[in-house]
């Protein structure tokens, strides 16, 4: 196949990208185009490759063989962390990583989409619209009363919303969610449910989810990854009768 | 709507801040010559002429505390190297001071300074060239220290060096300095150092009236460096600084370049370091290599975590009084310091981990505001 064109089409392309770690295939020649405006699951038993798939696209880790390419255009594989954020690829981690020691408004006021140079945050005011723009988010993850808390004294489903948040507020074009729901209550499982495909509304969404349930109730296309590439992609009921993804996965 | 960080850059410079900062201004800057030269010496509150340099001393220990802290406080990077930058400002501090002493040597030697016509040097090396001129030394004060952490940093940083290990290495740079310096052949006194000084822009650093000058412009150094260090802490880029002590990947992945973040403070808290040291060496009349010692730098981490990490006016109370117990406890049973200093370290971490400052923090004694807590597990 045509690989340049294909790369240009779409949002995010991954072409026969294999990372491994002292020998351990973690991610074996894996291959995967996510189109804009996608909201996709992908699901895969530990060791799959999910997380590291993500820290391929978020410049944490460098493939050591493959292509890896942004809008077409931009290669990741060659930038760092802060310059594939700026990018608009913004990620949710498995552990909810907010930054404790501040307030949940001073976590989403670092979020914004202002400059990240490191002298222009010396400098850096709070406007008006950007406060606005706070109070927006802050009701739209439902923290409102929490703004001037800190992050550390939040509950493990108000830190993941808090995180959400924090993408939510750049206004990325890509998010990455690592297991969102993982650790909530039902409860707070379908909130974070309805937030996604609320946000799935104008970005796309690439989520990694074990739970098999909540897969469900996005109803979304879904990737299954095993031994570091793909195994099985399409809807959730093609890829639960798939009989090497019954075998793999949901079998055990 | 959103009133916390305008209301709180409000209270960080608010009235509250300016009085207690101007309270403090004002019993440092005009106790000590009021009761140097107006009380009569008899008195029992008079200040000798012996005491004013001395606490010029504690005050540029002070600055140097204060630096340490903006980086090991705000940013997590705890530097055993501080001494270094300290060192270096000191040493081209006493170049320029060597340069004023001209044919007054021992040797009477026109060119050369006292040290060098006795390792039988015929020229002056050209790194010694400019420092006859105060603005000469001055720049170099600021840049000398201000390029080595500029580029130490952007090694470490841009290698992701941190924690411990960033710890070590910079406790390596400041010992392969001392090693130099105390080589002959490196132009800097060798063993021995820089002394015997003169006088300082003209005025005669024997007479007391210089000597209350440099205490002096020393407070007004502390003054000045304790609001540029509180500016970079209560701005977002303070904020930003302490979002990446506790989580410093997710800071990257917010799109924040960690490196240029790190490099801006180590460098700004290594020039605080080096005019500190600049101020030093005319107070105490000499520069040697032992102040590159790898102990001296551990002394200025014990001085701020006695005063409260994280807290600015911390690491000043911290320096001060650390260094007040030395003077006194040197004299009275010099033998037992290190034993002190050492259970001070100890006792400081198990029973007030968030040292002087942080305690009185917690008792509501001071309001907290623009502080930084502490990050959880240390």
């Amino acid at each position: 196949m045509n690989t340049a064109t294909a790369a240009v089409d779409t949002l995010l392309y991954l072409n026969g990208v294999t990372v491994s770690f002292d020998g351990f295939k973690a991610l074996n020649e894996l291959s995967l185009i996510v189109e804009e405006g996608e909201l996709r699951t992908i699901i895969g038993p530990n060791g799959a490759g999910k997380t590291t798939m993500m820290d391929v696209v978020t410049g944490k880790t460098r493939p050591d063989a493959g292509e890896v390419f942004f809008r077409g255009t931009a290669d990741l594989s060659r930038l760092d962390e802060a310059a594939i954020a700026n990018l608009g690829i913004g990620r949710k981690f498995q552990r909810p990583t907010v930054f404790e020691n501040l307030t949940v408004l001073e976590n989403l006021e670092l979020s914004l989409d202002d400059s990240r140079g490191t002298l222009r945050t010396l400098f850096a005011q709070l406007s008006p619209d950007r406060r606005d723009r706070i109070d927006d988010t802050l009701a739209r993850i439902g923290l409102t009363a929490q703004r001037a808390q800190s992050a550390g004294a939040l509950s493990h489903g108000q830190k993941q919303w808090l995180e959400i948040g924090m993408l939510l507020i750049h206004d990325r074009s890509l998010l990455l969610l690592d297991e969102p729901v993982a650790g909530l209550t039902d409860r707070e499982t379908e909130q974070t449910a309805e937030l996604i495909l609320d946000l799935a509304k104008d970005r796309t969404i690439v989520v990694v989810e074990h739970d098999m349930a909540f897969v469900r109730s996005l109803g979304a296309k879904v990737t299954v990854l095993h031994e570091g590439s793909v195994l099985a992609e399409g809807s959730i009921d093609h890829v639960q009768n798939d009989p090497h993804v019954i075998e793999v996965y949901l079998g055990r | 709507m959103s009133e916390l960080p305008r209301g709180q850059r409000n209270s960080a410079w608010g009235p509250g801040f300016w009085a207690g900062f101007v309270a403090c201004a004002v019993v440092l800057a005009l106790a000590v010559p009021i009761l140097n030269l107006w009380v009569p010496s008899n008195s029992a509150v008079a200040l000798p002429d012996y005491l004013v340099p001395l606490l010029g001393k504690y005050l540029c220990y002070a600055l140097l505390a204060l630096s340490l802290d903006l980086v090991w406080g705000y940013a997590g990077i705890l530097s055993l190297g501080h001494g270094a930058f300290f060192a270096l400002g000191g040493y081209c501090m006493g170049m320029y001071l060597m340069r004023q002493i001209g044919t007054r040597g021992v040797y009477g030697n026109p060119l050369l300074p006292d040290f060098m016509v006795f390792l039988n040097w015929k020229e002056l090396p050209w790194f010694w060239w400019g420092f006859d001129h105060f603005s000469w030394a001055a720049a170099m004060i600021v840049l000398v220290p201000g390029m080595l952490a500029l580029v130490f940093g952007w090694l470490a940083f841009r290698s992701r060096v941190t924690g411990v290990y960033l710890s070590i290495i910079t406790q390596a740079m400041t010992y392969a300095l001392m090693l130099a310096f105390f080589r002959n052949d490196m132009g800097f006194g060798g063993n021995n150092g820089m002394t015997d000084y003169k006088d300082i822009l003209g005025w005669d650093l024997h007479q007391p009236s210089t000597r209350l000058g440099l205490y002096l412009v020393s407070t007004t150094a502390l003054g000045a460096g304790y609001l540029l260090c509180r500016f970079v802490t209560i701005s977002k880029l303070g904020r930003v600084l302490l979002a990446l002590r506790d989580a410093e990947s997710r800071v990257r992945f917010l799109g924040y370049s960690v490196t240029n973040a790190k490099l801006f403070v180590f460098t700004l808290s290594a020039v605080l370091a080096g005019i500190a040291g600049a101020l030093y060496v005319p107070q105490v009349g000499i520069i040697n290599p032992s102040e590159f010692s790898p102990g001296n730098s551990i002394e200025i981490a014990i001085w701020v975590s006695v005063g409260g990490r994280g807290t600015l006016s911390g690491a000043i109370v911290g320096a001060v009084l650390v260094n007040l117990a030395k003077t006194w406890l040197t004299g009275a049973a010099p033998e037992t310091w290190l034993f002190v200093l050492g259970a001070l370290f100890v006792a400081t971490t198990l029973v007030i981990p968030r040292g002087i400052v942080g305690l009185l923090h917690s008792a509501r004694w001071v309001r907290p505001r623009a502080t930084a807590p502490l990050p959880a597990g240390e």
